[in-house]
Parts: C-alpha cells; structure tokens; sequence
C-alpha cells in the first residue's frame, strides 16, 4: 500500500524543524530513518498532513566523546554506532543489542532517535539505554533544551517523554569503559521481534561482579531495568550457581504480554533464563 | 509535488514527485527499471533492495523524495559494458534461483554483504542476507553462489562487490556520460 498524501518538509535545521512543528501542531509527523513510520503509514494507521523530515538536518548526526559521556546525534544510524569504536568500547552493551535490530538494510536506515521515541515495548534498544543510564536532550517550541533522567524517558507503550512539538537532539550515554556485555535476544526464527531480551553489562574484578546493570525488553510496556537483581549480583562470583540465584527473581514485579508467541508466565520464566545467560555471558565466564 | 535530483544507475533525473511516493514506486512506474521489485507489504521480504549511496537499503521503505540529492543503484546497474557483475554469474552458475522473484534483492543484498565482508563464512552470509526471503527456500543455492562470488573477488584481487561508492561513482559518471 502507499501512504495517504501529505505535504513534506526537509528543514536543515534543528531550529527550523521546530518552527515547522510549532506551526503545524498535531498536523505534522517528524520522520526519522522511516523504518517504523513508513510502515505505518502505508499501512495508513496514522495519516499526517505534513511529514517533516530530518534528514537533511547535520546537527543531529554523529558520535562525539564529552568527559565522562557518549554523545550520540538523535538522527546517527543504527549502522553508524555499530561502526563506531567509541560505542564499543565505552558502551559495548548498545552495539551489542543493536546488531540484533532487524536487518542490515533496515539498520542503514533507522535511527537510534527514531527507535527510542518510537519506544515499541519489544524494540531492542531500549533496555541497553535504560540499564546504561543515558540520558536525553529534548529540544523544545522556544529552541530551548531540557535534560530528561534515564528512569523518566519511557512513560508508556510508545510514549516517552518528548512532547508534542518537540524533537529528540542527544542521547547522552554514561561511558562503561571495561564493562564486559551482552545483549540475550530470545526469538524463534531469525528477522523477528524480541519474544524477550535481557541487556546486561558487568564490572568485573577478578571473577567477581562488583557492578552490573541489568534491562529487561518486552517485559512490560515499557523497557525495564532490574535494580534489586543487579544489586543481588554485586560481589557474587561469576559462577553458574551464583548468578542462577542472585537473578531468580528478575521477573517479580513485571507485567509482561502474553501474545501467539507466549504468555506472560512463560515471559517470566524466560526472563531468568534469559538474564543468567546474558550476565554469565557478560562477565566473561 | 515536490521536485528531487536523484542519479539512478549512472544517469541523473530530476522529476516532480508527490511526497508519498515510495522509492520502489518511482524506480518502477518513473522510470521504468522494473528489475526492483516488490514482494511484501511489510517490509520484510527484501525483493526491493537497491543500493543508496552505496548501501543497501529496501526500498519499499524510503519515500522518493528522501532520495533527493543522492545516488541510488538498481539491479539493472550492476552489469558494466554488457558484463554481467560477478555477483550476477555466480547466482548464475550456481542456479541460485528457482522463480527468481527474490533475486535482484539478493543479488544486491549480496553486493553489500560483500563490501563489508570479503570473505564471509557461512553464518555471515546467512545471516546477512537474514532480511531477503525466498519463498521458494532456495537458501543453498544462494549461499553457495555468494561463496563462489567471494571466491571470485579473492582469486581476481578486487572485491566482487563492487558498488562500493567510490567505484561506483567512477562508474556511474562514464555510464552517465555516453547516455
Ligand atoms: C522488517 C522490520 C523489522 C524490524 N525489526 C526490529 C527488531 O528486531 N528490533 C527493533 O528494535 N526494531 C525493529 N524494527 C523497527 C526499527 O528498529 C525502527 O523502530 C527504528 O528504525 C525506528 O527508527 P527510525 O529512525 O526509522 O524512525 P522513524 O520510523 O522515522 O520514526 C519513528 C517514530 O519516532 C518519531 N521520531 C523519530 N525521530 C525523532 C526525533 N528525533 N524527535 C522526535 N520524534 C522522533 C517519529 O515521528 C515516529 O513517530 C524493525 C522494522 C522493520 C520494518
Ligand atoms: S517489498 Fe520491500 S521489503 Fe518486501
Ligand atoms: S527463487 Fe523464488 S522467491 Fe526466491
């Protein structure tokens, strides 16, 4: 299908997007990479009378090192962080999920912004952002930015904390130089959504946890960090039977959905399974 | 209707296009290269992938008008002077096909897998074809056709996946320049 007709805009400006959306009000749709977006519309779930591209926006592309930060340009391809030293080897546990995201062609083209303001539940970038502690510049109306926490950017199903008129400029991420990681991708045939997926990253000394951070995908309706088992991890050797029980109870407290893939108890069972293997994984043992 | 210069296979064509017309649609109804085809709604299949400045991308799921300013090369650009690119003769050779309705995406799906990767092992082709379905199924084939073009690339010195922007640039302006 080919999308309803809409009036299109490729400002080369973070301040003339905003201009354009604070023109345009809910009549306006920013599009990113499109690979979320363009199926919508063709599939006609949502038909904007303006589509404002930012694809010809520079600003808002690359990837640049400020102190203890990675600062990752809301419109930089899922391609170009998987290209990028400086991702992996100060937050290892970003590439890692995002060679899981769909394809090589779909990964030339979507970007880490659009995927996180997208913020489906089984999208896989989500729970590395969240377990990394990054945080997110949103750029407002008036031009002004404002910082949004990790804990306070995913509100609901594809809700996040960018509002109406607003767009996404950063995504700031605590660098974890020498934190091993792993991204636990369970799906039943290749090319498909994450059933679950565990993002873990680990500091260890010697065989022995002293940081971990854990995030959970497609666990609830929004990507979820496991902050009691990451605590339980701390000082447990990097063991089988150690991690088997400091993650038993991951799952407490989560609402996950239960769909023709799995239903919610089953979610609940994989995500220790799941969550054992990406810490063991990630601790190197 | 919005106007966008777009260099396709080698030739620059600047046209009025709405903005809701996808690339695939402008490739085929524009221009006439029906070598890019469409097999899904979803874009999941991969029969659309062409390359855009030298990467592959399914084109199902790019507007036209995001292609404004850009290269884009289709199934139909890979044969240089009447040579068939030498990722075509292995999927030749090899009969990497049966109805061949997904070939041009993975033919170009290939190009770009051997970029990146000049000597893939299986498990890399697999999965970097893993966005090109055959509904045929005739994976074996096509991965013993991608082998044998890696292997081609090796034993001639150059990648057999040209298509990388630089050659194609090159190529592209002397195509562009006898049209
Ligand atoms: C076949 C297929 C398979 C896929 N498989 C996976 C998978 O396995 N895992 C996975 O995680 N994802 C998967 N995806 C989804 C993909 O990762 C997209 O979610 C991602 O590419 C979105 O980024 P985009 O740049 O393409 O955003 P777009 O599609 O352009 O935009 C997405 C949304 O975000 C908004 N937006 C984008 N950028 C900004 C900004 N800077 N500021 C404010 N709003 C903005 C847009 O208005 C839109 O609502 C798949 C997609 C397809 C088509
Ligand atoms: S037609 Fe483009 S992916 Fe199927
Ligand atoms: S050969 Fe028929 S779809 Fe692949």
């Amino acid at each position: 299908m080919i999308p309803a007709s809409f009036d299109y805009l490729a400002p080369t400006t973070v301040a003339e997007a905003l201009a354009a959306l604070a023109e345009h009000g809910d009549e306006a749709k920013v599009l990113a990479g499109g690979q979320s977006l363009l199926p919508i519309l063709r599939m006609r779930l949502n038909a904007p009378g303006i589509v404002i591209d930012l694809g010809k926006i520079a600003e808002l592309q690359g990837i640049s090192e400020d102190g203890d930060e990675l600062v990752i340009g809301a419109m930089t391809t899922y391609a170009a962080v998987l290209a990028s030293g400086a991702v992996s080897t100060h937050a290892a546990l970003l590439s890692k999920a995002i060679a899981t995201v769909a394809d090589p062609q779909i990964r030339h083209r979507g970007t880490i912004g659009g995927a996180l303001v997208h913020a489906d539940p089984a999208g896989d970038v989500g729970a590395p952002a969240l377990a990394l502690g990054a945080r997110y510049v949103i750029a407002g109306a008036d031009g002004a930015t404002r910082t949004v926490e990790a804990d306070d950017f995913f509100e609901d199903l594809f809700t996040t904390a960018v509002g109406e008129g607003e767009l996404l400029t950063q995504i700031r991420v605590p660098k974890h130089t020498g934190w091993g990681a792993h991204y636990e991708k369970f799906v039943r045939v290749s090319h498909q959504w994450s059933i679950v997926g565990i993002a873990a990253t680990v500091r260890s000394e010697g065989g022995t946890i002293a940081e971990a951070r854990v995030g959970l995908t497609n666990m609830g309706s929004t990507p979820l960090r496991a902050k009691a088992v990451e605590q339980a991890l701390v000082g447990q050797p990097a063991t089988d039977e150690a991690v088997r029980s400091a993650v038993a109870s991951v799952a407490e407290g989560t609402n996950p959905p239960s769909d023709l893939n799995g239903d919610a108890v089953y979610r609940k069972h994989l995500a220790s399974v799941l969550t054992r293997r990406a810490v063991l994984a990630a601790a190197g043992a | 209707m919005t106007r966008i210069t777009v260099t396709v296979d080698g030739t620059k064509y600047s046209d009025e296009v709405e903005p809701r017309k996808l690339l695939v649609s402008y490739l085929r109804e524009d221009l006439g290269k029906t070598g890019t085809v469409i097999g899904c709604d979803t874009s999941n299949c991969g029969a659309c992938t062409v390359h855009l400045d030298g990467t592959s991308v399914k084109s199902c799921n790019v507007l036209a008008v995001q292609a404004d300013g850009h290269e884009v090369t289709t199934i139909e650009g890979l044969a240089q002077n009447g040579e068939l690119h030498p990722v075509q003769t292995a999927f030749h050779e090899c009969h990497a096909l049966q109805c061949g309705y997904c070939t041009p995406g993975m033919i170009m799906q290939t190009c770009d897998l051997l970029k990146n990767n000049p000597d893939p092992s299986e498990q890399e082709i697999r999965e970097g074809l893993e966005g090109n379905l055959c509904r045929c199924t005739g994976y074996h084939n096509i991965v013993k056709a991608v082998q044998q073009a890696a292997r081609q690339g090796h034993e001639s010195g150059t990648a057999a996946a040209d298509g990388s922007p630089a050659e194609t640039a090159d190529a592209e302006q002397s195509v562009g320049a006898t049209a």
